[in-house]
């Protein structure tokens, strides 16, 4: 498999046709049914941030990227966009250890898809937020 | 995601079917607007598949009105939401059976 790309509107609507995109090349993959779970989950969090943050009031793009790496064997999802420069890793992670009444639930997306994949990364490059999550196979 | 409730004098059951994400989790949020009157809140994941963060918000706000007038319990948690529960430290906030 090559690199497969799509690139839409970032608004909340869209994460089930990204969902759907990203799942057509981990089938193809054979990616087991568990890490294309925590992919899954990983889209959910990383593209409602971008929908929510990036060009906030307005609408803009954002890309999703699905690549293939070897040695070892992983999945790569890359996501783009030009709102406004936002690194979600500068976050410092939530204290899981809270009560319900002292909880809130700011971060913790972003902490379970650094708990669920092997790698993430993040930069800021021409104007865009590059955002990557990898997940061995 | 299916939403299939029922509610018998003080005690609502909820099954969840699919997935309870982003997309998802303001249909359950407005099932649970009306707590009022219930003392037990038990909710059935047999057939829900995963969770996300935006999940995690509804059952956290739900537990915090049941802590006040009742008990609320979740049952059937597959193995990939009950790894959630356990990375975010939900375990220790809901009672998970």
């Amino acid at each position: 498999m090559g690199m497969k790309e799509l690139t839409l509107d970032a608004v909340t609507d869209n994460i089930t046709k990204v969902t759907e995109f990203v799942d057509e090349q981990l089938e193809e993959l054979g990616c087991p049914m568990k890490a294309q779970m925590q992919i899954d989950i990983a889209i959910d969090e990383l593209f409602s941030n971008i929908a929510h943050y990036a060009y906030n009031p307005e609408v803009g793009p954002a890309t999703v990227r699905v690549e293939v790496a070897e040695d070892p064997m992983a999945v790569v999802v890359t996501f783009v966009d030009h709102g406004v420069q936002y690194d979600p890793l500068a976050k410092e992670d939530p204290d899981t250890t809270l009560s319900a009444e002292e909880r809130s639930i700011g971060g913790l997306g972003i902490y379970m898809v650094k708990k669920s994949m092997d790698d993430i990364t993040y930069e800021y490059k021409d104007g865009q937020n590059i955002l990557k999550i990898k997940k061995n196979l | 995601m299916n939403i299939n409730k029922t509610v018998d004098q003080a005690v609502m059951n909820i099954a969840l079917e699919g997935r309870l994400d982003t997309t998802t989790a303001p249909q359950l949020d407005a099932e649970l607007k009306d707590l009022q009157g219930i003392q037990e809140l038990v909710f059935d994941f047999e057939k829900l598949e995963y969770i996300s963060s935006a999940g995690l918000r509804v059952l956290l706000a739900a537990q915090k009105v049941m802590n006040k007038q009742g008990s609320m319990v979740v049952r059937h948690a597959n193995e990939s939401i009950m790894e959630v529960f356990e990375v975010t430290g939900f375990i220790d906030i809901l009672t998970v059976e």
